[in-house]
């Protein structure tokens, strides 16, 4: 077809090193959603606190990691602040792109989570003698992170396609950045790609049903 | 000794306590009737300290529930409160509902709280549901567990705020013998109540309060047979 011949057998020959890749897209992707989920945390905190300032750094932050390309992110974590004479590594800066995105994605998540829990349940924890602080921690953040449960595993879906963006700045160990190396190496371009996209869609499909098996076993009731 | 004085209170416009007086002594039970709206419940959540206060004082073992200088976490774990809706957390079972605030604001160790626990919950007849999820009791089982929840504080003083309200006809009176229990054991309560026969049968004082004042005070006997306010004798009569 198109005179073009495929050739599977050069390309499968790499997947060890694409398999290497993978691995570290999955350590990006997990740190990414790690950090992203407690720094999600603290902005549901922040847009919580009656503090003007406080507020409004949580809601810039969401407004900016929700309506700007991720890429865009990503971009300014490493040429952005490289005007400023500070110097990310592609690996960080990819890992604070996502970050960033992620927290405010999850922020968002947390938020209507939020909404979903009545008010009468702090009441209720205060009314025993808990902290405001104590309150949240052990009756509101249980119930909030699983009703979000469902939107961090898109966001953990999307944390993980993201990392091939790391490719703009520079990133060539994740399994995006390694593809593309060994494009160049050996021009077998579809046969190559195709294979990454079948490693992504694997990992995301691991994703979606780990997450099915933990929910299951997390929230019994 | 609970001592409630002039206490007023507004929501914007709307004056819900226009001047409350009373005091409860250590050991006794006075329950509070009145139509809705009329700030019985308002009252309790006053009491503990939920909601801030216009004017007066209330004291609570001499300490002022609303002085800036009270430390209002501690002063709750002295007085429980049990609301209408029992406000179960869902995602514990009955037995970590109970365990969770001796643990995390007394400082309990684990095997501890279990025990002052399951000594509650046996209490109120919920030794069978430990490790059963609120969602799967039915809601005077969820009240009881709630009271249980409340009793775990090991608290001086308890306030129940209309828990019959929202059950279902069959199930208030499991509810109303924990509370009898309660009483008879001592317990020192203010009970904010629909239940007629339930505020004859268990208080040393009834209350009957109408739009934020309360206008009669006295023993069962004289307050259900002889009142002496025209409201509360209207009161009665459209209830009975």
């Amino acid at each position: 077809m198109f005179g073009y011949t495929f050739q599977w057998n050069q390309a499968l020959a790499r997947l060890p090193k694409m398999l290497d890749g993978a691995a570290v897209t999955m350590e990006v992707a997990v740190l990414s959603m790690l950090i992203g989920i407690a720094l999600a945390v603290l902005l549901t905190l922040l847009r919580l606190s009656g503090s003007r300032p406080l507020k409004a750094i949580a809601t810039t932050w969401v407004e900016i990691a929700r309506n700007t390309p991720a890429l865009f992110q990503i971009y300014m974590a490493h040429f952005g602040v490289a005007s400023f004479g500070i110097h990310f590594s592609p690996f960080t800066s990819l890992l604070i792109g996502i970050t960033f995105n992620n927290a405010g994605y999850l922020a968002e998540n947390f938020r209507g989570a939020l909404k979903a829990i009545p008010d009468t349940q702090t009441r209720a924890g205060r009314s025993l003698g808990m902290s405001q602080l104590q309150a949240f921690r052990y009756i509101i953040l249980p119930q909030m992170l699983r009703i979000a449960f469902l939107p961090m595993t898109n966001q953990m879906v999307w944390a993980v396609l993201m990392t091939s963006l790391g490719v703009t700045v520079g990133m060539n160990t994740d399994l995006y950045g390694v593809t593309q190396d060994l494009n160049a190496l050996t021009f077998r371009t579809f046969e190559l790609f195709a294979i990454a996209a079948v490693i992504f869609y694997i990992i995301t499909k691991i994703i979606t049903l780990g997450a099915r098996l933990i929910a299951s076993r997390l929230f019994r009731y | 000794m609970i001592e409630i004085q002039n206490v007023h209170k507004s929501f914007g416009q709307l004056e819900v306590l226009k001047g409350i007086d009373l005091t409860v002594q250590k050991g006794e039970v006075v329950t509070v009737i009145g139509g809705s709206g009329s700030g019985k419940s308002t009252l309790l959540t006053c009491i503990n300290g939920l909601e801030p206060i216009d004017k007066g004082r209330i004291l609570v073992d001499g300490t002022e529930v609303h002085a800036k200088s009270t430390n209002l976490n501690k002063l709750r774990q002295k007085i429980g409160i049990v609301f209408q809706q029992w406000n179960a957390f869902p995602h514990l079972t009955v037995l970590e509902n109970v365990t969770l605030a001796p643990r995390k604001v007394l400082g309990m160790g684990k095997a501890e709280a279990e025990a002052i626990a399951e000594k509650q919950l046996k209490h109120v007849g919920l030794g069978e549901k430990l490790s059963t999820y609120p969602t799967r009791l039915s809601g005077g089982q969820q009240q009881r567990m709630a009271i249980a929840r409340a009793l775990a504080m090991s608290p001086d003083y308890m306030l129940f705020d209309e828990v019959t309200s929202a059950l279902d006809p069959q199930l208030v009176g499991e509810v109303l013998e924990t509370l009898k229990m309660l009483a008879e054991e001592g317990m020192t309560m203010i009970c904010v109540t629909h239940e007629m026969a339930f505020a004859r049968d268990v208080s040393d004082r009834v209350a009957y309060f109408h739009k934020g004042i309360m206008a009669e005070i006295g023993v069962p006997e004289q307050l259900f047979n002889d009142p002496q306010h025209p409201e509360t004798r209207k009161f009665l009569a459209s209830v009975r």
